[in-house]
Order: structure tokens, then C-alpha cells, then sequence
């Protein structure tokens, strides 16, 4: 009887191995290892052995049950290996050819550039301590000059270009010409110590050519606390050029005139090639408008200085006319 | 402002080199913007005189040019400039000669001619001018002199400065060699003209009286009268001088007049005596509409604010400080000259110059402010400089007052100055650095009386005082600190919630577009649009002169213009600024923020799902469409936007009129809304919902409906009916047809249900079912299909 279990076996093993398909396998399955299995019938004659033949034969019998299993097993493993790699082979995609067709892109927008330098700008900013203010685009003549410290009739005010509207008295509402305003209003409505940066569109009565636009924007920031210095202004663009533009570039302030800032400076990038970039205006905020606000100048001192954005967005992607900037074109806005 | 070194040196020694002068202009702030060097390499340069011009047979733009360089021969030279005559003196670089820019000149051919050396603009001789013609000589120079001795050239520098307004001091070579020999720590001095040698003449007030009548505009009016004068071309040194610095030389007398003026800062105007009549001057104010033909010969036309200098007959004779009038012009004929040497207010000038449109030399520095006490040494300058052109010296100055500024004294304390520039400079230091530039200084214990010069009119206060100390301290040296206090940095919720809404349209595919804000005034009536506008008073151009009210126009001009550079179905999104006239009187227009969203060749669905995206993002809680027609908007297909039952804006399709108006030939889906206000109203709550553990049973519910109850209406009833159980409510078909009455659409949901803490019954369900149904069949008249 252990030869024929052994045979069982042994020919099992090999029906199993032969199997070509999983359904093959299935059948083979059933007819060796099922109720009605040579190896079945073997096991229900062992009721009738004694004690010792029937140990020793159903060992046997378990034996050449296990090792048909394992066959199985590792026939189905081969198989359904064989089946998956049928079934990828069919799913072969070439994907250049599909990535392009028409309603499978998924597409990303594009924030236009010149969110992109203020965003950039504004981060940096946060990152020194800084918070953001915002006010209107159209303005009285009090904030844009009169608390400014520009008098009625200065020739300071020629160099902005103003556009002015047609509300209330004539040439008391206008486009603001810089976001300065906003520090007045800043000032006006909130106690200090203040460290804020005023981002935001200005206006001037200026012909669109490659450098110039009548519409552009600026960003500006005003500290004004106890003991602020000169040395603090230094060091806060200081700090800026390095945070913005790496750390080895450097600033250096020349001495300039605003009529709301005095000191006031020039500001200029240094380029670690020893090249630089004039890139704005600052100083001391002046007495004359911190009274103006409300705030006594000789409790509280403080800094402000502004810049253009649009031509951070213009040089840092080699735009060379500003005018491209504002085309709208979305062969150009899809570019950055 | 124009600066020659070797004039700059003639007030102070200069020894540093010329760059370093340059660094130092600008460490002053007067920023050099360009350095020119002069004279150099002018070697083998000569005068020339053109003898004939011809056409170049085989160019149109050389022609040949035959010069006399001296010898008398005709030399045939081959030149691209056209802007010399016959009988014209011309710079002629003769073979051989290295020119500044490192050119060799040699014979050589040019399309078939011979080139026997080349004619020079004033740029290839280090000069400043024109690049596009030649330099032409003034008359009196012998051919075949070298350039360099006809021209008076010396080997110099000339700077182009940039002068800040509140500098008038730097728009003199004096008082930029001021601030430069400070900066050096050398000597600085002013010239101490000597005219002792010259014959005097009549009493300057037997020859004209001075009237000012309007003091208030006019501080100082003084004459000085030469007699005798032999008017001529200028010594060569001046003349030259005069060019470098880009005025052109005219005669002796009105080149001495700007000289001194470049010198000192101090215009002067020279009448020809004779022609005054009326035996003198009067200042004045202008009368309403009163006219003169100025010197440059335009007829101006006056207003009361405007000052006149007048003679004696009360006409009209100049723009006081401004420009002169023809009428007493010096000329060869001129042997008596009246030097009129002022000083006016400044914002008058300012004011004056700019309405009548006239900007001189001399108004520049009136409405800087000019320095009233430098008058004594610029008349004397005046009569040193014409020299023997000069017969007698009429004797004494008319000199009549005004109301001139005070020259205030400022009291400087020690510790602002080190408070307000992070500085520990003492106070014997604050009087070292002051002095030099005028500054005179007293100690008041730790601090200073500091008396302003005359030459410093915008210097009035204690800021500005401390201002000088900074500048001649040294920005550079003022140390570099960060702010000490601690202070957080962070944006606004607004602001994070606004980079959120450009985040999620820019993930959803659209991208940025920034129209100019402003518009044509038939803009807004294309877009029919119901707004009244804001217009600008002074636009530069007629289609930019209308603020937006809404930012419908500007995406659909920027749609056309994509469209119309073969870009179809672009989807764009612009936030900003919209300007409308307020419903009641407010100081400032109604200004607000919005986003838009046009997408080129899409139908209002999508744009519905854009908005439900974007409200999405900032969680804005209690928001419906409601249908209803919107100006611009297709009638048929727009919904206006409530949030907390305030209508903010509008969604849907932009009507094919409007469309069409703006040249757009796709459909555009649409939406605009109030983005301040959205963002001022309650939003961004997203409390934790806990996610049950307990199975979830969907039934699906079709109600037929009439076309007119919208579907949010159905969907509203069915979250109402089915209450706290219904955690998801998806609508998944919408079938019109058979089994459907006509103007009657089937409209199917999907509802989850679930509990968070058991496992819904089967009762359960089918009394949730039950319920919904009744509520949408109650409150919509739709009835459910089975």
C-alpha cells in the first residue's frame, strides 16, 4: 500500500506540474486531492488496518497529500505569474503617444508674473517680521502728498505724473502715483510700533514704452517703534537683499531727496560680481509726517522705503519690454 | 547739471582721481550719471574747411566731401553725415591718427572712392552731442590747427550729474566743489573777482531807476550797468567751457551771464541799455491776459500770479526769472549793458514756469531757490569775466529789497543726531562736519546752534541739519543693524484666504491675466453695463480714460485679442479693483475688490463649478444660485450669487450681444464677484465632523419635476427631509422624454445614509425615504417616479 501512496504521489507531482492553464490546475485539483481522490479512497480503507499499518499508512497517506499541495501551489504561483504578465503585455501603452491627446491633459494655471515677485516679495518680508497693508487705488490729495509733506504747489510733485479724476472738488481725487498713502493710512489708524510692508498698483500719466507703464506696482515698508535708526534702515535692506537675493549680495544707501523722508537714500543692490542695481528710494520718516499722523517724533522714529515690483518680474525671467508683461497674451502667461 | 573737473579744481584741490571724484559726487548724492573725458586722444586732429560736397556715385548715404586742411589742397573724404555747407570749419582726423575710441584712421576706399581720412562728430571726440553729424567749428579758426588749440580743449572730465531738488547749491560748479572739498577735507574758495582796474563810469542811478512792486515775489533786484561794451565772440576758454557743459556760445556778454551763472549758481539777465525806455525798470506783477513775445519768440499770454520786468513805460519787458524779452536783446550794436542779477521766490517761479510751459536754465535754479546774498561777487564775477570787453563800470549797484526768506538757526541736539542715525559722533565732530559746507556752529552745552547758509533754502529744521551731518558723516560708514524689538510677520487672514482663491483657479487650469484698469468710455455701455463710471480728468488717451466698474470688458478685450492671435478657449481669472460712483456721497469713490473668471469656449456649468471650487477653498458657508438675469449676462443661462442672502455677483455665460460687441466668437462662461465682501462675511469654519464607524445604506430617490423649480430647490427639500442622517447627497441623472410630461424633467439623487453610533435599521431607512419624499413633494409640486 506505501507503493501504491507513493505512486499517487509521484504521479500527482507530475500532473500538477504539468498543468498549462489555472482551469487545468482546477480540474487536476479535484481529481487528485478532491472527495473522490485516489488518495481519498486510500484514506478511508484505514479504518479498517490495525493500529501500526494504519499509523504508519496514514503518515504516508498525509505525506503524499502534502506533497501533492505543495505541487499545486507552486504550479498556481507559475501560472497566475504567467497570466499577469499576459495581461500587462496586452495593456502596453506607448505614452507619448497619449500624453498630448486632447481632453486626457490636466493642465496647470499660471498666477501671472507679477503676483509671482509680489508674493516672493511678501515672503520675504514675513519672514523678517513683517506684516501687509493695503488701501485704495484712489486717493485724496491729503494722502497721496499733503501728509506726505508735500506742500500744495511743490515742485516735488512734478515728479509724479498725476492722473487725476473727476470727483468732488477738481484735483482733489486722483490715482495714487505710489502706495505711500497707505503708510498714512496705516499710521492714521493703528498705535505703534508698526512693521509693515505695503504692497499694491499705482498710476502715473506716463506713455507705455519698454521701461515705463501709466499702471505698474510697488511695494513699500514702514517701521516705526521706539529708538529705530538710520543703522536699522541699513540693516533692514541689508537683510532683504540677502534674504531675496542670496547671501552674498550686499546694499549700500546713497543720499537721495523724498520730500517724506529725511535722511533719505538711494538704495542700491550689490551684485557679488561687484556690479550693482539701483533698486529704490528710502530715509527716515520725516517729523513733519509723523505728526501728520498723529504720532510724536520725538517718542517714535522709524524708516520707510519702496521699490518697483514689475521690474523684479521683468528682470528676473529676462523680459526686456514691460509692455509684454501686461499683454495678457497667454503664449506669455503660460510661459512662467 | 554739468561739472568739469579743471573748473571744479579752480575752487578747491582736487587731487584725488577722477574716478574717485565720481565715487564722491555720488557718496553726496548728486549720483554721477555719466563721466566723459575730454581732450584725450585728439592727436593728428585738425580744423578743416569743406571746399565742395558731391554725391557718392555708387551710395546713397556717403557722400564725398573735398576739405581744405591747411595746405590748400582739395582732400577728397568719403562721410555718412550730411549736416555741413561749403565754407563750414570741420574737425578732420587726418591719416594716421588714433582716435579716442582706439580707431586707426588710414587711407582706404570706399565703394570705389578713396577716404583720405575722416570728419568727426562731436561723440568720436570724447565730446558731448550729436552722433549723427559732423562738429561744426564756429568761424575764426585757421585751417589745419590742430582741434585741441581751436577748441581751447584741455585734457578734462566732464560729469553728467543727477541734482536732487533739494540741492539748489549743486547747480553751481562753486557749490559742487563745496561739497567735495569737504568730503576731501581740502580748502574751498570762492573766486574774489578784482575789477578795480576798470575805468568807472556815470552813477549806476543817473543811468535807470528800479521800482519793485511786488516784493512778495521779488526778495532782491539788482542792476549794475557797463558802459562801452564791445560786443564779440567770447574768449575761447569760456566759449568752450560754455559748449562742454551744453549751451551754446552766443557773444561775450550772454556768455559771461550763463557762465557765471554755471560758476555761482546766479543767472543774470543783460539788457541792451538803449533799448530800455522809460529810463528804467519795474517788477510787477502780470495783469489777467496781459502778452509779450518772449526771447524764444513765442506771444505768452499772463495771469496776475506771473512777474513781469518791465521799463519804465510799464511794458512789458521779460518773465522775471523765467525768460527775457526780445525787445532789449543784446546785439553787436549794444555799448551799454544792463546786468539785471534777482532774486524770486521760488514757488512762484515754480508755479509760473510750469503754466506757461517754459523751463530755462535760470528758472531751474529760481524755483530751487538761489542764494541771495551771492549777488555782490557774481556782478563783480561778471565784469572780471567780460574783461576788456568791458569800457567803464556805471558806478555802484542798484539794489532794491524785497521780502527775502530768514536765515533761521537751528538748534541741533547732540543725542537726535546719533538717535536718528544709529551714529556716536560727538559734538566737535557734528562742527567739523558742518562747517565746511557752510554750516556755521555755536555750542549750547552738548549741543549746536547751527545758522544755515543763504544757499541752503530747503535746510530749515533740525531733521535737515541732521541730514547734512549723515551725508558728509558717510552713509557708507553709518553702521548696519536689524531692528532689535521682536515682531511677527504674517499675512492677513484676507490676504491668506485671497492667495488660496489664486491657488485653487490656477490648480483648476486658469491662468492670471492683469488688464489695465482703466477704459474706453463706450466700453462700459458694450459690456451693457448699468454702472454710472469714474473718469479721468486728464487722460493721456481718450480709450484710457474711464475707470472699470466691473472687470467684464478687460477680460473680454483680452479674450479678443487671444482670439484674435489664434489662442481659442482660454481660461483666464483676474483679481482686482473695480471703481463706481457711490450710491450717496462718500469722500472717496465706491472702490472694491473682485474676482473674475472668463473661460473662452466653455457654457455656464463650468463656470458654476469654478465658483463651487473657489467657495470651496475659503469654506464659505450658507451660499445658493438663484436664477435671475445679470447686466451683460445671458439671460437665459445666468444665476446671480447669494452668500448669508447677500447677492455678491453673478455666474454663467456672458451674453452673445455683449460678445459680439467685444469681437469675442466664442462662448465665454462667466463669473464676478464681490471678493471683499465674501471675504467680510463669516467663512472659513471647518469644524471636525467624526467619521463613523458604522455602515452607510444609499437609496436613490428620481422625483419628476417642473422645469421651472430648479434642481437646487429639489436638493435643498431632500436635505431638509432626510435630516442628520444624510451625510452625502449626489445628483446623478437629470432625463427628459418618454415616462417624463412635457416641461418636466426627472431628476435623480443618490442619498447616503449613516449614523455615528449604530448601524441604521431597516425601518430606519424607509422612514427616512418616506420623509424626504413627502418634504420635496411638499415643498417643490415634484412627484417621485418609480
Amino acid at each position: 500500500m506505501i507503493d501504491e501512496i507513493e505512486r499517487i504521489a509521484a504521479e500527482g507531482e507530475q500532473r500538477f506540474a504539468g498543468a498549462s492553464t489555472l482551469d487545468e490546475l482546477r480540474t487536476i485539483d479535484v481529481e487528485l486531492l478532491g472527495k473522490r481522490s485516489e488518495l481519498s479512497a486510500v484514506k478511508q480503507k484505514l479504518g479498517s488496518l490495525e493500529p501500526d499499518e494504519r499509523r504508519t499508512i496514514g503518515r504516508a497517506v498525509n505525506d503524499a497529500r502534502t506533497r501533492l499541495e505543495a505541487a499545486a501551489a507552486a504550479r498556481r504561483a507559475t501560472l497566475e505569474a504567467a497570466d499577469l504578465d499576459a495581461q500587462l503585455e496586452a495593456e502596453r501603452l506607448d505614452l507619448t503617444e497619449l500624453a498630448h491627446t486632447t481632453g486626457r491633459t490636466r493642465r496647470y494655471g499660471h498666477k501671472h508674473l507679477v503676483t509671482q515677485a509680489q508674493e516672493r516679495l511678501e515672503n520675504v518680508f514675513i519672514g523678517l517680521g513683517f506684516t501687509i497693508a493695503e488701501g485704495p487705488e484712489i486717493e485724496d490729495d491729503f494722502h497721496n502728498f499733503g501728509a506726505l509733506n508735500f506742500p500744495t504747489g511743490h515742485p516735488a510733485r512734478d515728479m509724479y505724473d498725476t492722473l487725476y479724476l473727476d470727483y468732488g472738488e477738481p484735483g482733489t481725487t486722483l490715482l495714487r502715483t505710489h502706495t505711500s498713502p497707505v503708510q498714512i493710512r496705516v499710521m492714521q489708524n493703528m498705535p505703534p510700533p508698526i512693521y509693515m510692508i505695503m504692497p499694491g498698483r499705482v498710476y502715473r500719466q506716463d506713455t507705455a514704452d519698454a521701461t515705463h507703464m501709466p499702471v505698474f506696482h510697488q511695494i513699500e515698508g514702514l517701521v516705526i517703534d521706539k529708538g529705530i535708526t538710520f543703522a536699522h534702515l541699513a540693516g533692514t535692506i541689508d537683510a532683504f537683499s540677502k534674504a531675496f537675493f542670496g547671501g552674498d549680495f550686499a546694499s549700500r544707501l546713497r543720499p537721495a531727496y523724498f520730500p517724506f523722508t529725511e535722511p533719505s537714500a538711494e538704495f542700491d543692490i550689490l551684485r557679488p560680481d561687484g556690479s550693482y542695481m539701483e533698486l529704490g528710494g528710502c530715509g527716515m520718516v520725516h517729523p513733519n509726517v509723523l505728526q501728520n499722523c498723529g504720532i510724536d517724533p520725538e517718542e517714535w522714529q522709524g524708516f520707510a522705503f519702496g521699490f518697483g515690483i514689475d521690474r523684479f518680474a521683468k528682470e528676473r525671467h529676462g523680459v526686456d519690454d514691460l509692455r509684454d508683461l501686461f499683454s495678457n497674451d497667454i503664449r506669455f502667461l503660460e510661459q512662467f | 547739471m554739468k561739472a568739469l573737473l579743471s573748473w571744479l579744481r579752480e575752487f578747491a584741490p582736487l587731487d584725488a582721481d577722477p574716478h574717485a571724484i565720481g565715487d564722491a559726487l555720488g557718496a553726496l548724492g548728486t549720483p554721477v550719471e555719466e563721466m566723459l573725458r575730454i581732450g584725450h586722444g585728439l592727436d593728428g586732429i585738425v580744423v578743416a574747411r569743406v571746399l565742395d560736397l558731391r554725391a557718392h556715385p555708387q551710395a546713397d548715404r556717403i557722400q564725398l566731401v573735398d576739405v581744405d586742411a591747411g595746405d590748400g589742397e582739395a582732400l577728397q573724404i568719403c562721410c555718412g553725415a550730411f549736416n555741413m555747407t561749403v565754407g563750414d570749419l570741420v574737425p578732420l582726423a587726418t591719416i594716421g591718427t588714433t582716435m579716442p575710441n582706439g580707431l586707426e584712421i588710414a587711407r582706404r576706399k570706399l565703394r570705389g572712392e578713396w577716404s583720405n581720412g575722416m570728419l568727426c562728430s562731436p561723440p568720436e571726440l570724447g565730446l558731448p552731442g550729436d552722433p549723427g553729424g559732423i562738429l561744426v567749428l564756429g568761424d575764426g579758426h585757421r585751417t589745419g590747427t590742430p582741434l585741441r588749440d581751436a577748441l581751447g580743449l584741455e585734457e578734462d572730465v566732464l560729469y553728467d550729474l543727477e541734482i536732487n531738488p533739494n540741492r539748489p547749491d549743486a547747480m553751481s560748479v562753486a557749490g559742487l566743489a563745496r561739497d567735495l572739498a569737504a568730503h576731501f577735507k581740502v580748502p574751498f574758495s570762492l573766486p574774489a573777482p578784482d575789477i578795480s582796474g576798470v575805468a568807472t563810469g556815470d552813477a549806476v542811478t543817473s543811468l535807470l531807476t528800479v521800482e519793485n512792486l511786488a516784493p512778495d515775489l521779488c526778495g532782491r533786484f539788482t542792476a549794475r550797468v557797463l558802459q562801452g561794451v564791445s560786443v564779440g565772440p567770447s574768449d575761447r576758454r569760456i566759449a568752450s567751457r560754455l559748449t562742454l557743459m551744453g549751451m551754446r556760445p552766443i557773444n561775450n556778454v550772454v556768455d559771461v551771464s550763463n557762465y557765471v551763472m554755471l560758476e555761482l549758481g546766479q543767472p543774470s539777465h543783460p539788457y541792451d541799455l538803449a533799448r530800455v525806455a522809460g529810463g528804467g525798470l519795474r517788477v510787477r506783477r502780470a495783469k489777467d491776459g496781459e502778452r509779450l513775445v518772449t526771447l524764444d519768440d513765442v506771444e505768452r499770454t499772463f495771469t496776475g500770479d506771473d512777474l513781469l520786468i518791465c521799463n519804465g513805460n510799464d511794458v512789458p519787458d521779460g518773465v522775471g526769472g523765467i525768460m527775457g524779452g526780445a525787445s532789449s536783446e543784446i546785439s553787436e550794436a549794444t555799448t551799454d549793458v544792463l546786468v539785471e542779477m534777482a532774486w524770486f521766490q521760488p514757488m512762484a517761479i515754480a508755479k509760473s514756469s510750469r503754466r506757461l510751459g517754459i523751463r530755462s536754465e535760470a528758472s531751474a535754479r529760481f524755483e530751487k531757490g538761489c542764494d541771495p546774498e551771492v549777488i555782490e561777487l557774481a556782478q563783480a564775477r561778471f565784469i572780471e569775466l567780460l574783461g576788456s570787453g568791458v569800457g567803464r563800470v556805471a558806478n555802484g549797484m542798484i539794489d532794491v529789497t524785497g521780502e527775502l526768506p530768514p536765515t533761521p538757526t537751528v538748534r541741533l541736539r547732540t543725542s537726535r543726531v546719533n538717535g536718528m542715525l544709529g551714529t556716536s559722533i560727538e559734538r566737535n565732530e557734528i562742527t567739523a562736519l558742518l562747517e565746511p559746507i557752510g554750516f556755521a556752529t555755536r555750542p549750547e552745552g552738548d549741543d549746536l546752534d547751527v545758522t544755515i547758509p543763504s544757499w541752503r533754502p530747503d535746510s530749515a529744521t533740525e531733521i535737515d541739519v541732521i541730514e547734512e551731518v549723515g551725508r558728509h558723516y558717510g552713509y557708507a560708514r553709518i553702521g548696519s543693524l536689524v531692528p532689535p524689538a521682536v515682531h511677527f510677520g504674517a499675512l492677513s487672514e484676507r490676504q491668506a484666504d485671497r492667495r488660496a482663491v489664486r491657488d485653487v483657479l490656477v490648480g483648476l487650469g486658469l491662468s492670471e491675466a492683469l488688464p489695465m484698469p482703466f477704459l474706453a468710455p463706450d466700453d462700459v455701455a458694450r459690456a451693457e453695463l448699468p454702472y454710472d463710471v469714474i473718469t479721468i480728468t486728464n487722460p493721456l488717451i481718450a480709450d484710457e480714460s474711464v475707470m472699470r466698474p466691473s472687470l467684464l470688458p478687460g477680460l473680454l478685450k483680452t479674450i479678443a485679442y487671444n482670439e484674435s492671435h489664434r489662442s481659442a478657449g482660454v481660461s483666464l481669472f483676474e483679481l482686482g479693483h473695480i471703481f463706481r460712483v457711490p450710491a450717496q456721497s462718500q469722500p472717496l469713490p465706491d472702490e472694491r475688490e473682485h474676482v473674475a473668471i472668463a473661460l473662452a469656449g466653455a457654457e455656464a456649468p463650468d463656470a458654476v463649478a469654478l465658483w463651487e471650487a473657489l467657495a470651496d477653498a475659503i469654506a464659505v458657508p450658507d451660499r445658493a444660485l438663484m436664477a435671475a438675469a445679470a447686466p451683460g449676462m445671458h439671460p437665459t443661462r445666468t444665476a446671480t450669487i447669494t452668500v448669508a442672502g447677500e447677492t455678491l455677483g453673478s455666474v454663467g455665460e456672458v451674453h452673445p450681444r455683449v460678445l459680439d460687441a467685444f469681437g469675442v466668437s466664442e462662448r465665454v462662461a462667466w463669473f464676478e464677484i464681490d471678493l471683499g465682501r465674501l471675504l467680510d462675511l463669516p467663512h472659513g469654519s471647518r469644524p471636525y465632523k467624526r467619521i463613523s464607524r458604522f455602515p452607510s445604506s444609499d437609496i436613490d430617490l428620481a422625483f419628476e419635476t417642473p422645469d421651472e423649480v430648479p434642481a437646487a430647490a429639489v436638493a435643498d427639500a431632500i436635505r431638509s427631509g432626510a435630516g442628520e442622517l444624510l451625510v452625502l447627497l449626489e445628483p446623478f441623472d437629470v432625463y427628459r422624454g418618454t415616462g417624463v410630461a412635457d416641461g418636466h424633467r426627472s431628476l435623480a439623487f443618490r442619498l447616503r445614509l449613516q449614523a455615528g453610533d449604530r448601524t441604521l435599521t431597516d425601518a430606519e431607512i424607509a422612514d427616512v425615504r418616506d420623509r424626504t419624499i413627502a418634504t420635496v413633494t411638499a415643498a417643490t409640486g415634484a412627484s417621485l417616479r418609480s
